[in-house]
Order: C-alpha cells, then structure tokens, then sequence
C-alpha cells in the first residue's frame, strides 16, 4: 500500500529529533498562548511567525501548524473553563462546556474534548494521507481559469461565513486583493501604489499586516472593554468522564468528525462552520434535546471533534491546491510562500518530504496536545489568572521584535503600527479583516492566473463557464451562495451564536 | 427622525471604501491598462478600485436608511498609545539597541492601559528583556547589538 509506504516516510521525517522538537515547541507556545485570554489564534500565528522564518522550510511548517492547532485546542480550554471562546468555532463549545463547569464536571468535559479532538485528528490524518495524492493529481489538470475560479469559490465563501455583514465581508476581501497590488508588478516590473517608498516595493509583508490588523488592534480593543471573566478554578474536579459520559459521547465524537472533515476539505469553510454544524446536529439526534444548553457532554464532544477535524483538514485544499480555506490557512499558505515554496498540486511531488512530514507531525503533534493538556490543566488554570495589564505588553514585545527582523529596519514597525490603527477602526465598524487577509494572500496569485487565463482564451471572459471543471466550480459558488443566504439556516445560525 | 452620521456605522465604513477606491483609482490612472488579452499593470487594480467604489456607495446608502450606531469605546487612549509604542521601538531600536528598545516599549504598551505603577512595569519591563535577549540574541541568534554605542 503506497499510503503507508507515504506515512511511514512521513514519520521518519517527523520524528527526526530536531523536528519532534518543534512540534513540541509550537504546540506548548500554541497551546500558552491560546490559552491566555484575549489572545485568538489568528493573533497566536502571526506574532509567533517570524520566529519560525529563520528555521528550515520543514521545520517551520512543522512548527507552525503545531502553534495553530495548540491554539485552537487553548481556546476550547478558555471557552470550557472561562466562558471566553477564542475565536468563532469554540462559540458552541462554550453553551454546554461553560455550563458543564459551572456544575463541577468541567475536568470530563475537558478531557471529552481532548478524546474528541485526538479522535478526529487521527482519522484527518489518515484522510489527508489518503485523499491528498489523488487531488493533488487532480489539481494538476486544472489550468488558469480553473485556479482561477477556485480562488474566487475560496474568497467567496469566506466572506460569507465571516463574522458581520455579507457586504462588508466582500468589499474587505477587494480591499485585500487592492493592498495586495502594492509593489513590483511581476509582469511588467511597474511600480504599483509604492508611494516612491522604496521599502514598499517589495509589496506589503503579510506578517505585518497580520499582527497589527489581529494582535495589536485586538489589544486596543480589549483595553477599551474589559472583558468579565469568572474562572471555575475551585473544582476542576474530576479529569476522568464517566462510563454515562463516555457512551453518550462516541456518537457525537464520531459524526462530529465526519461534518468537521467535509467542511473543513471545501475552500473557504473551515472550522466555525462544523462546530456549529454538529451541534445542530447532535441537537436533533437527541432524545432529549432540552438538555442542551444546560451542560450536555454531547454539545462538548460533537463540535469539539468537528472543529479539530476541520482543523486539520483544512491542510488538504491548501497543500494539494494552494487555496486556503480559511485565514489561519492563509498565514499558513503564506508561510510557505516566504520559504519559496509555489503552493499547489507540486508541493507533494518535489517536496515529499514537506507533505508527509508535515502530515505525521499533526498525529504527533494531537499526541502532545493530549498529554500537555490533560496532566497540566492547573498549570492552564493558573495562567488564565494573569491579569491582563501583564500580558499585552508582552504580546507587545514579541510582536515588534517579530516585525523587526523581517527586514531589520524600522519602517515594518510604521507600517504594522498604521495597520493596528486600521484594525481597530475596521473592528468598530463591523467590517471583518479575515477577508482581508485571504484576499491580500490571494491577490497576487489571482492577477496572475487571471491573465494567464485571459491570454489562453484569447480576451474572451467566458471561458470561466466553458471549460467544464471551472464551470463545475462556477455552479457550485453559486448553489453554496444560495445555500448560505436561506432564511431556515440564517435564522438557526443566529440561535446558536446568539 | 434625524440622522446621527458621527457615530453611523455602515456610513464610515462605505466611506472608508469609497475614499480608498477613490484614491487608488486615482493613483491608477496612470499605470498602463492594457487589454483584456494583455492585462497591463492598471488592470487590476483600476477593476478592484470600481468594484470597491461601487462597495462604498452601497454601504454608505444602507447604513443612511439603517442609521446603526458604533458599538463599544473608542479607547482613544490605547488607540493613540499603543501604535505609538511600536514607531517608538523602531526609533529606539537604530540608535539605542535592543535592551533600551525593549525596555521604552514595555513601558510605553503600559501606559496604554488602565492601570500603571511604575514597579510592577519595571519588574516586567525586566524579565520580559531578559528572556527576549536569551530567546532571540542568544537562542536564535538575531544580529541585534544589545546596545548601540553612539553617546
């Protein structure tokens, strides 16, 4: 089986002391900093990312995607203990886990996420393992305008499944594909939107915008309202579920997995969707479906399993496709590129050994988080105690020196300080900058495959519906915009988040 | 009913989009635009400013007829501050090096909150400097002098 001959030499690259090693790091650092309030994991990525430049493409890679899902498992902590989700997909998790903790059972719903969770992540990685190869075969067929599109399919969604108004998500994914014109144009070698700033020339470095837009405006934001928080440090009592807990949860954990990897696998969804889903789910499956709400272990394991599912699967379109799916993907997928590795279907073929080791390292890296979070969790406990006047000056600290190697010069510093200006006045006006991000990370990519594709066709726009695989992704934009848009969904999705 | 525009929402943010799709187009115009076979560098963007002007007015439209307030402080303070600290930084980072560049950042950050005293800020302001120099300097090895000898 060719699948395990891949595995097996994924793991001889994973486990190779120096990489174990930053698997290790980046899901401690993830998991610290994810756990600490008013931290998301978009701010965790960014603020960690020039650190993982100065390493070896692998290990970087390796790095990075331990600090994302050591993040995402941090905020499922928070959302359990505090009632603080990080970010959007631990939104549900906080309806039943908050309550699970407020009657001393937070200890099994902490560890049902963490069996969810290592569940899911295992079968993802199988999943990957199994369906990459073939989609990235796949993706080799498609052309320009097939990129094109699907790029266009990603952006899309994303703003429809972003937080705020459709509108406003759409015109900030524009705004992003406009800032990401700044600099050289490849083709042609013109100065675009460079100001005669020499430093701009080179384009805007992501990282930049990335940790003003989400780590400092997010520090403004939570200067200026303070958020309340009552932790349930007295008991977390407990870690081990009981037998009743447990065979309630095998369901959920299972068909949480299953709608966290298909949502997570299609461009632009990603893990907000199938927490949310799942819970819907096991919310009808129930026999008793009033419990929910009020610390039902099923609403902790279903959208536990899901969001880590999704997670990891999000790995699948941006490694075999090079489109991201959401804007943690995007960073991620940006990365790559400051390696000077051309996302797509290639990645797999000339760089093996980045493909498969990455992949085993998420097994290995669900493996750490299991055993940092369950035998630790006082130790999580204790940190969500530090007041935040500690903490931001911190996140301050690692920011600017991240910012400042870049290019080792001030001016990064001007720029990041103009875009946590702009992020903070985006935040208060509604207007969501994960748009912005994937349409900024895009952009470039894009303007290219649209003039690939336009010279392919002769000028002619309608080759974006002749060619069939491109239609097929037209069709479904399309269905999934409809889909989005109903009333039954719009109302159901605005019960859960409230 | 009188229209609020100071605090209305949706009418800054389709400003917000308006001007810079004004801008950009403006400074577009110039770049050479080429054809749809042959897109020249002002395709794109000069495209991406339309769609975005065309963003704004909307935005700006809808939020006359929903008149939604901006929700939550301003927090001009931390606004103004925290920025301010990272220009700082940079500045203190050429000619002092990296210890006083960490030390005027950690103190600056502070003062953006609510709370301040001096010790607490001081002890931290410490530590954080002592585990960046081991990490970055000393761990990664970033070229930084860890202070510059220009006084």
């Amino acid at each position: 089986m060719e699948i395990f001959n891949n595995l097996i030499f994924g793991f001889s690259v994973a486990l190779s002391f120096q990489n174990v090693l930053y698997c290790f790091i980046g899901c401690l650092f993830g998991t610290l900093i994810g756990v600490l309030p008013g931290i998301g994991p978009m701010a965790t990525i960014a603020m960690l990312m020039p650190i993982t430049f100065a390493l070896p493409p692998v290990a970087a890679l390796i790095m990075l995607a331990g600090i994302y899902y050591g993040a995402q498992y941090g905020g499922s902590t928070t959302s359990i203990l505090v009632n603080l989700p990080g970010e959007t997909a631990s939104v549900v998790t906080c309806i039943d886990g908050y309550q699970m903790a407020r009657q001393g059972r937070a200890g099994p719903a902490l560890a049902i996420s963490a069996i969810g969770s290592f569940f899911a992540g295992t079968i993802c990685t199988l999943l990957i393992a199994l369906f990459g190869p073939p989609l990235a075969e796949m993706a080799l067929k498609f052309n320009s305008p097939e990129y094109f599109v699907l790029m266009m399919m990603a952006l899309i969604i994303a703003a429809l499944l972003a937080q705020g108004e459709m509108v406003k998500s759409v015109a900030m994914v524009v705004l992003g594909l406009l800032l990401g014109c700044i600099g050289t144009d490849v083709d042609s070698g013109w100065q675009r939107f460079s100001f005669n700033i020499l430093e701009l020339t080179d384009g805007i470095g992501f990282v930049i915008i990335a940790i003003g837009v989400f780590a400092v405006s997010e520090i403004v934001s939570n200067l200026g309202d303070p958020e309340e928080r009552s932790v349930f440090t007295s008991n977390v009592g407990t870690l081990f579920p009981t037998r009743d807990d447990m065979k309630r949860s095998i369901g959920p954990i299972i068909r949480g997995t299953v709608v966290g990897a298909f949502f997570g696998t299609l461009p632009g969804t990603g893990p907000a969707i199938s927490s949310f889903s799942s819970y819907m789910v096991e919310k009808k499956m129930a026999t008793d479906p009033s419990r929910f709400g009020s610390g039902a272990i099923e609403g902790v394991a279903g959208p536990e399993s899901a969001n880590n599912a999704a997670a990891q699967c999000a790995f699948i379109p941006t490694l075999t496709l090079g489109i991201p799916g959401s804007g943690t993907m995007a960073l991620i997928l940006g990365a790559l590129m400051i390696h000077g590795i051309a996302p797509g279907p290639t990645v797999m073929t000339q760089k093996p050994d980045l493909f498969w080791g990455l992949i085993a390292s998420m097994w290995i890296g669900n493996v750490m988080l299991v055993v940092l979070n369950l035998p630790l969790i006082g130790m999580w406990v204790a940190l969500l105690k530090v007041p935040y006047r500690y903490l931001f000056p911190g996140i301050m600290v690692f920011s600017c020196i991240g910012i400042y190697s870049l290019n080792n010069s001030p001016f990064e510093l001007y720029l990041a300080a103009l875009f946590g200006l702009l992020g903070f006045v985006w935040r208060k006006l509604e207007c969501s900058p994960v748009p912005l991000m994937l349409g900024f990370i895009l952009g470039p990519l894009m303007e290219e495959n649209l003039r690939r594709a336009m010279l392919i066709s002769r000028g002619d726009p309608l080759v974006f519906v002749t060619r069939p695989i491109s239609l097929a992704f037209v069709i479904a934009t399309i269905l999934i915009v409809i889909i989005m848009q109903s009333p039954a969904l719009k109302k159901k999705r605005g019960e859960i988040t409230g | 009913m009188k229209l609020e525009l100071r605090s209305n929402k949706d009418f800054w943010a389709g400003m917000m989009f308006f001007i810079i799709g004004a801008g950009a187009i403006l400074m577009a115009r110039h770049y050479p635009y080429g054809s749809t076979l042959r897109m020249g560098p002002g395709y794109f963007p000069v495209v991406l400013s339309i769609i975005l002007i065309m963003f704004g007015i909307y935005v700006m439209l809808r939020g006359l007829r929903k008149n939604e307030k901006i929700q939550g402080n301003w927090s001009i303070r931390a606004l103004i501050v925290l920025p301010l600290s990272m220009v700082i930084f940079g500045i203190v980072m050429e000619v002092g090096g990296f210890v006083p560049a960490l030390i005027v950042l950690c103190f600056v950050s502070a003062a953006s909150g609510r709370e301040f005293k001096f010790i607490e800020i001081l002890l931290l302001a410490l530590i954080l400097c002592v585990s960046s120099v081991a990490m970055f300097v000393w761990g990664l090895g970033l070229p930084y002098p860890l202070f510059q000898k220009i006084w």
